[in-house]
């Protein structure tokens, strides 16, 4: 990847001293080689580190620690690239420590139901390697082909199925971390609890800013040996909201529970035709497993409760391919607005799902007001939303404003009590986000808990927690909302 | 919904305490005390502090100051179908919601549902600076900021004083059943290894005197089939047997000597410490009465990648309680506890001696 004529870095003797230690082809300092590193899934934010480093072992990344902390030189960690908030996004004096070479599945035990895993792995290549076993990892993000599974402890990453299987906090059990001086810890346990403070949970979801995650023990669970899927048409929206509520209050707990609105069934009918209602104002998925017979009679109360709530359509997929055609649609969401728009910005926000007419109907104003068409596909089940904003960057100031129109949406689900990211992180994209969620002293408590892992401010600075400064701006700007002073400045 | 803000008093005397670096005690109903090292401090009482603040059934999340009783909360929940996904123990009429997740304990169906963290959302609580903060949040999805609520669970309150927590609940089972199977030791660890990877709907297994219980929980049917598929008997006991082993009411707990928690992995070999062993969580917790030192223990449990805590003890016991941690951790520990507690004095000592 480096050849030696075409180095421009512009730190040598830093190159020079991670090629001893990683080997001269895993240090990239050439700038066309540098290019795809420059952003991660959220690619309106781009940046070419000083240079990627790509370590194979947990003693190289430990070196690597070591002579980036001896001088002084910002770390951003990177998995498979595939976030959405930027939080991989590239700092141009930093080093970016790509992990991609630690993919080896390096244990898995039937017994204790877990495999060890370094954090290059891809999501799904655990499941895989484990169905022979009957066996499969649960949290499962839309990016699982790609995303690895040292990102998704960084992100906490949930999916489809969290609702009942939790998020990836609640389905690993240890870790092995290096920090920002090069010393390897593990956190957690092989048992199912820790002596000390849950170090686990602080490090799930700290996106990088606390400590490198280099192994991962995860748990894995049965495969339910049934799972069907209910698909339920509304004339209304609130109807369905209505009727979630009914199936979690009536005693179940779906394993995935999902709504989309027209905007978003249209697209998603339009470019993989699975079949649903294009006239319904919404849909809902609704999905169970377990053994034939748990499914059998919660399938029946479900259908029960969809009626009553003033479906005017359900249909039970009887069979796998109908059921894979009915999630085929859900899944292809994001993509088929893509195709019905030139670009469309994602939001993140979760709210208390009693909130999803409210919070529905303004989001429809607020569209309005801005001249943007929203589709919502929203994970009912857990409150998590995602508006997809229509746009088109094209136009002058277009993603200026829709940007705006985000976090007014963002800003809505903190005022109904819920948050602005429920599964994407904070990374670069949601720091503004942020100064409207937390007060200042509990940002400053954020920072602090950064400063007792790191307290040069080394790894991944800059990111997932804003500084107080940038919310004393931010709070000016929001003042004068619709009319930012400084809307070509960068976001941080 | 009734109940009593005491917040401001909280606040004002955590205000005071630190200005003055005046240790202090944090207090629920007591119920749990015998855990951790022992402290001194000026007690904070906390169980004034109490109330449902909201519980909506359809967003299965409830939010509850923490003096509020898992008493008052258990009425509210059974009444909507619904229950705590980790079973904590209460020890104590009177246990509260925030000596309960301070504590971070869970009862027999956390490995087939969680532990007390996996089901808290967010929590407010004040550090030991006297400020009061919010953490997390009421929803199940919520990546904002550093997860310092699930943080605080099992801190012993020594990163903060729990003043409202929201908790994520789960629709209680149609039905529930319990199994008993004859087995040795040995065999019932492997029968529990096997049936922990079967897709039927466990949330308990546990092994006493000889007998494998097993607990079903589910829909009528799913649980017929799965009783079939495992055989053994009907336990008509069985409500009340795990209510027993929760509160730690069974005959087992009635000796004068310390009480140890081994929290080990499910592979863990049957243990001859001398004394029975009785085993929870499908093998991942033995408790164990031993003659072994308190340093012999912390050393096996490390060898059986596991560690041990001292759960009870009498008075006169002057050695740690839990494993001790390694040196980097340990300064990890350290510098977090004076991130949130500078002056040190929020229940400080109760788990190590520098936190």
């Amino acid at each position: 990847m480096d050849s030696q004529a075409s180095n421009q870095s512009r730190n040598p003797e830093l190159a020079n001293a991670l090629r001893v230690i990683v080997g001269s082809d895993a240090v990239v300092t050439d700038e066309e080689a540098l290019r795809p590193f420059e952003c991660d899934g959220l690619t309106a934010y781009r940046e070419l580190p000083l240079m990627v480093v790509l370590p194979s072992t947990i003693e190289e990344v430990q070196r690597v620690m070591r002579t980036c902390a001896q001088q002084s030189v910002p770390v951003v960690t990177r998995g498979a690239g595939t976030g959405l908030s930027g939080g991989a996004l590239p700092l141009s004096d930093g080093v970016l420590l790509s992990l991609t070479r630690m993919n080896q599945i390096l244990d898995i035990n039937d017994s204790t139901h877990t495999a060890r895993v370094q954090p290059g792995v891809r999501n799904l290549a655990i499941s895989e390697a484990v169905q022979h076993l009957g066996l499969y990892y649960a949290p499962d993000p839309s990016s699982q082909i790609a995303c690895s599974i040292g990102g998704n402890v960084a992100e906490n990453s949930g999916g489809v199925h969290c609702l009942k299987y939790g998020l990836t906090v609640h389905n690993i059990l240890q870790l092995k971390v290096v920090t920002v001086d090069g010393e390897l810890i593990t956190v957690g346990s092989e048992a199912l609890d820790a002596p000390g403070y849950d170090l686990l949970a602080l490090m799930t979801g700290s996106e990088g800013m606390l400590g490198i995650v280099v192994e991962v023990l995860v748990k894995l669970l049965p495969i339910p040996p049934v799972a069907q899927v209910v698909m339920a048409a509304f004339d209304e929206v609130e109807r369905a909201g209505d009727a979630v509520a009914a199936i979690i209050g009536g005693g179940i707990l779906p394993a995935g529970l999902e709504m989309m609105d027209n905007y978003a069934i249209t697209a998603a009918e339009d470019f993989v035709h699975a079949g649903y209602p294009v006239d319904a104002a919404a849909i809902l998925l609704c999905e169970l497993d377990g053994t034939q017979d748990e499914v059998d009679s919660q399938i029946a109360k479900v259908e029960k409760i969809l009626t009553e709530y003033g479906a005017t359509d359900t249909q039970v997929a009887t069979d796998e391919q109908t059921r894979q055609r009915f999630w085929s649609g859900r899944k292809a969401a994001f993509p088929a607005v893509g195709r019905i728009s030139p670009d469309y910005y994602c939001i993140d926000g979760t709210i208390p799902r009693r909130e999803l007419g409210t919070v529905l109907t303004a989001i429809s104003s607020l569209s309005e007001e801005f001249g943007l068409r929203v589709a919502n596909v929203f994970h009912a089940g857990d409150g998590n939303l995602h508006p997809l904003i229509l746009y088109d960057a094209n136009k002058e100031g277009e993603l200026e404003k829709t940007e705006e129109l985000g976090n007014r949406i963002l800003e809505l689900c903190v005022e109904v009590g819920g948050t602005v990211t429920g599964e994407h992180g904070v990374g670069v994209e949601k720091l503004r986000p942020m100064c409207l969620q937390f007060e200042d002293p509990v940002i400053e408590q954020f920072h602090a808990v950064k400063a007792a892992w790191d307290p040069h401010n080394l790894l991944n600075p800059g990111k997932a927690v804003p500084t107080l400064a940038r919310c004393a701006e931010f709070g000016a700007m929001h003042v004068h909302q619709g009319n930012l002073p400084f809307s070509n400045l960068e976001r941080f | 919904m009734p109940g009593r803000d005491d917040i401001d008093r909280l606040v004002e005397k955590v205000r005071t305490s630190h200005r003055n670096s005046e240790p202090l005690r944090i207090c629920g109903s007591g119920s749990k005390f015998f855990l951790g090292r022992p402290i001194v401090g000026s007690v904070l009482d906390v169980k004034q502090h109490t109330g449902i603040v909201s519980y909506e059934p359809s967003e299965l999340v409830l939010t509850a100051r923490a003096g509020t009783t898992l008493r008052e909360i258990t009425k509210a929940l059974t009444a909507s179908g619904q229950i705590l996904g980790f079973e904590p123990p209460w020890f104590g009429e009177n246990a509260t919601l925030g000596g309960t997740v301070a504590c971070g304990l869970s009862g027999p169906r956390r490995p087939f549902s969680g532990s007390a963290r996996d089901f808290v959302l967010g929590i407010k609580c004040i550090t030991g600076k006297g400020e009061l903060m919010s953490f997390g949040g009421q929803v199940i999805k919520n990546v904002a900021g550093y997860d310092v609520s699930r943080l605080m669970v099992g801190a012993l309150g020594s990163l903060g004083v729990l003043i409202e927590i929201s908790i994520r609940l789960l629709p209680r089972h149609e039905l529930e059943t319990t199994l008993m199977l004859e087995l040795d030791e040995k065999s019932a660890l492997d029968e529990m290894i096997r049936l922990s990877g079967l897709p039927i709907p466990i949330s308990g297994l546990s092994y006493s005197s000889g007998l494998l219980r097993i607990r079903l929980s589910g829909t009528e049917n799913g649980i017929a089939s799965a009783a079939a598929q495992i055989g053994g008997q009907d336990d008509a006991n069985g409500p009340e047997y795990w209510l027993q082993l929760k509160e730690q009411k069974l005959s087992f707990f009635n000796r004068n000597q310390i009480l140890w928690r081994l929290s080990v992995p499910v592979t863990a070999p049957a243990m001859n410490l001398g004394n029975d062993c009785l085993i929870d969580w499908g093998g991942a917790l033995r408790w164990v009465y031993t003659d072994k030192t308190d340093q012999e223990m912390f050393e096996f449990a490390r060898q059986l990648r596991g560690h041990a805590t001292v759960f009870r003890a009498e008075s006169y016991y002057q050695g740690e309680r839990f494993s001790q941690l390694s040196g980097v951790v340990a300064d990890l520990h350290t510098r977090l506890k004076s991130s949130f507690d500078p002056a040190g004095i929020l229940n400080s000592g109760i788990m190590y001696s520098n936190v």
